[in-house]
């Protein structure tokens, strides 16, 4: 099955869902469906049960931080009383959000891979998305990887909490703007 | 004595020494190492004491599994923050005289995995190391050199006077704090008095 | 009937223990010696690998991925060098390919013996089957350190093909060696395989059913143990395996006696795949002419390439954003994902069984917390 079919497939088996294919620019043409985090759970059992994705291979957490986008634009404008074409940059701060990846293969008809994406809103308050480990067993430790370094909290996960770090750590250390405190011997010796 | 009469001596089969060289030659053919494998030093470890570098034939016949039955513990692999408690804790309880070889790059200085918010930079931040061996991973001759020169310096040491080692002098301590989890790393993060900044010393 | 719970005892196994095949830690809860409850704890040796590769740029990874299974530093390699020609859209040239398989089938014959001779060594077998399996290994390591330069942490394989090219001796060397091994192996099943300690230690001890070695992800001996048909050497046919004839051992129980005979089988089979490899190898260049190295800047975009590793499904995932590092830069562990169902195995058996089927998934903590 191609990727377009199962969007079709999954865009009308689940009313009300969004399902929007990410193009992806490397030669690997390894394209991906990004899927609303309402109906996250319900895509999951959908391709699991309908298209034989049995088996849940690989479960990645991704940060995309705020990043400014700087867009030039030509405008019109009255200089001196002559009317000019002028490019203004115009910046606009684009929200980050955590990304949680999927792949996923079948062991029965030995196809794949299969690339599923959900985000979160954003990365401060609203980072839950819904948990497929009772979709896919596979999914449980990597998933409690993802809230021990990264901060998302699965909804439904059995057993959330940290696998990695120590358990009255606070920090989520593979943030992009994560800072390890000062331990190096020239940190110690006051300059850096 | 000198030399000539020990030998002439020798040949009609009396043997004079000191006690100390008894003593110390005692000590040193039977050091026994605590298994305790962190990472990839570990495998080379475990090379050594295999049939190809045996390291038996050294006196290390036995890795005992139990702290207190050991004299000897190799660090070798990465010491992370969340093991380095766990560390000092195996050190405190191993009995005096006790000796710790700091094997491979991470247990000396964090090694390749240096900037790891994991990771601790060097053992010797919180316990006391007699031999360093550098290497990623040292080769298994590394590793017996590291133990020929810890037998050296235990033959070396002086059972009276100021020079005597840690475990004759009863004002020295043999057990050092544990560190706590922090909510960003370790608490304190590292030992001032075991840790000599080598910056510092430099700086005089 | 469970007992009260105050009659239940809880233990905690590691992270320093014989038998924990590094700094791993067992919360177990018992009921005399019955497991009621096991959860693993682990992280004791996470060294954040996929920080440090993202700090750096692809070439500068490759020696990081050496540590990460450092009993198999050449699969390793190899998974990452696939997914950044995938990334990158590099081609291979054939005698690299080749090189690639060799190397790869000795790394899985040295592993599969010392996992055996580590499985032994937690029955009790106090060391004797470990000796003769480093003796092996020892052979290997040798050819592997004429050819690259290093015992284990080879940093051999480059994206577009391998570092240095071996030669016609070193080639008959390991032809040699391929001889030799299935004779070690014999004497080796003749003293375990119908060994009656080890049968009534192991049959019937941690059965794995099917579905749930599917949902939980379980790849690798242990997945075949079960008798689910997957690997990825026939279903992917990544490098030049599909030149090659060889079978894909399956067991029926998925207990520890299946998943300790699906070594011994997959070494034999790792034989053949070796000889044929040997004898067909063409002359030719070893690296892609048109392959940069430095300042590699593949386009914008992501990939996904596994291999089969010696101990199950080694993933690399990775996403670029055009500069000289990686943006995301993510390993599958295998040995992590074959750790779910430890507690399922474990209940309900005696403590003693708890060493035995952990040495029978062969972990290794450097893959597990990277």
């Amino acid at each position: 099955m191609t990727l377009d079919e199962i969007r079709a497939r999954l865009l009308a088996g689940i009313p009300g869902s969004q399902v929007e294919m990410v193009v992806n620019g490397s030669p690997s043409e390894q394209n991906s469906l990004l899927v609303d985090r309402q109906h996250g759970l319900k895509a999951a059992l959908l391709l699991r049960d309908q298209i034989q994705l049995d088996y849940c291979s690989n479960v990645t957490a991704v940060d995309w931080p705020d990043r400014e986008k700087t867009d030039k634009v030509k405008t019109k404008q009255i200089v001196d009383g002559v009317e000019k074409e002028i490019e203004q940059t115009i910046k606009t701060m684009v929200p980050g959000y955590l990304e949680v990846v999927y792949h996923l293969f079948s062991m029965v008809k030995k196809t794949g891979p299969v690339v599923l994406r959900m985000r979160t809103a954003n990365r401060t308050d609203d980072v839950a998305l819904p948990s497929l480990t009772p979709v896919w067993r596979s999914a449980e430790f990597q998933e409690r990887e993802a809230f021990d370094l990264f901060g998302i909290v699965f909804e439904g996960h059995p057993d959330l909490r940290r696998i990695l770090m120590w358990e009255g750590f606070t920090d989520h250390p593979m943030r992009k703007d994560y800072v390890p405190p000062p331990e190096d011997e020239l940190e110690l010796l006051g300059e850096q | 004595m000198d030399q000539d009469l020990k030998t002439e001596l020798s040949k009609h089969g009396i043997f004079a020494t000191t006690f100390e060289e008894l003593y110390n030659w005692g000590r040193k053919n039977s050091v026994w190492p605590l298994t305790f494998g962190l990472a990839c030093c570990a495998i080379e470890m475990i090379a050594t004491t295999m049939a190809r570098y045996d390291l038996a034939r050294f006196g290390a016949e036995v890795f005992r599994p139990s702290p207190r039955q050991a004299d000897l513990m190799i660090v070798s692999g990465t010491v992370t923050k969340k093991m380095a408690p766990q560390v000092v804790r195996l050190y405190n309880q191993m009995p005096e005289p006790k000796y710790v070889i700091a094997m491979g790059a991470c247990a000396i200085s964090g090694g390749p995995f240096r900037d790891g918010y994991n990771v601790l930079k060097g053992i010797d931040r919180f316990i006391p190391v007699d031999v360093h061996i550098p290497g990623c991973p040292p080769r298994p001759e590394a590793l017996i050199h590291a133990f020929m020169a810890l037998q050296d310096q235990i033959s070396a040491q002086q059972l009276t006077g100021e020079s005597r080692p840690r475990h004759l002098k009863r004002e020295l301590p043999s057990e050092f704090p544990v560190p706590e989890f922090g909510e960003h790393g370790l608490e304190p993060p590292q030992n001032d008095e075991v840790f000599h900044n080598p910056l510092k010393v430099l700086q005089g | 009937m469970t007992p009260a719970a105050e009659d239940l005892m809880e233990i905690s196994m590691g992270p320093q223990h014989p038998s924990t095949h590094g700094v791993f830690r067992m919360d177990v809860r018992l009921d005399g010696e019955r497991v009621l409850r096991l959860k693993p704890v682990f992280g004791y040796l996470h060294r954040n690998h996929e920080k440090i590769a993202e700090a750096a740029s692809y070439l500068a990874a490759i020696p990081y991925t050496d540590r990460l299974d450092y009993l198999c530093s050449m699969t390793n390699n190899w998974g990452y060098a696939l997914a950044v020609e995938k990334l990158a859209g590099i081609t291979v040239p054939e005698r690299a390919e080749y090189i690639r398989v060799i190397v790869a089938e000795l790394t899985r014959l040295q592993n599969h013996a010392g996992m055996v001779g580590f499985l032994l060594q937690d029955m009790g077998a106090s060391g004797t089957p470990l000796m003769y399996a480093f003796r092996e290994r020892e052979k290997v390591l040798d050819l592997f350190e004429s050819l690259s330069g290093a015992r284990m942490m080879c940093n051999y394989m480059r994206f577009g093909g391998v570092r240095v090219d071996c030669s016609a001796e070193w080639l008959g060397q390991a032809a040699k060696l391929v001889g030799g091994f299935s004779g070690f192996l014999d004497e080796f099943e003749q003293l375990l395989t119908g060994n009656e300690i080890l049968m009534a230690r192991t049959q019937g001890v941690g059965v794995l059913p099917r579905e749930l070695a599917i949902s939980a992800g379980v790849t690798g001996p242990g997945l075949r143990a079960s008798g689910v048909n997957y690997d990825l050497r026939k279903v992917d046919r990544y490098g030049v395996y599909d030149r090659f004839q060889f079978r894909v051992p399956l067991g029926e129980h998925g207990d520890v006696f299946d998943r300790y005979m699906m070594r011994v089988l997959e070494i034999r089979e790792s034989l053949k795949i070796l000889e044929q490899a040997l004898r067909d190898i063409p002359l030719g260049p070893i690296m892609d002419p048109n392959a940069r190295l430095r300042g590699l800047r593949p386009k914008v975009g992501e990939a996904y390439a596994r291999i089969e590793s010696p101990k199950g499904e080694l993933g690399f995932y990775l996403i670029s954003d055009g500069s000289p590092n990686p943006y995301r830069y993510r390993v599958r562990p295998p040995s992590l994902i074959n750790l779910t169902v430890l507690e399922d195995m474990c209940l309900g058996q005696n403590i003693a069984d708890v060493v035995v089927i952990l040495g029978s998934i062969d972990i290794v903590m450097g893959e597990v917390d990277r």
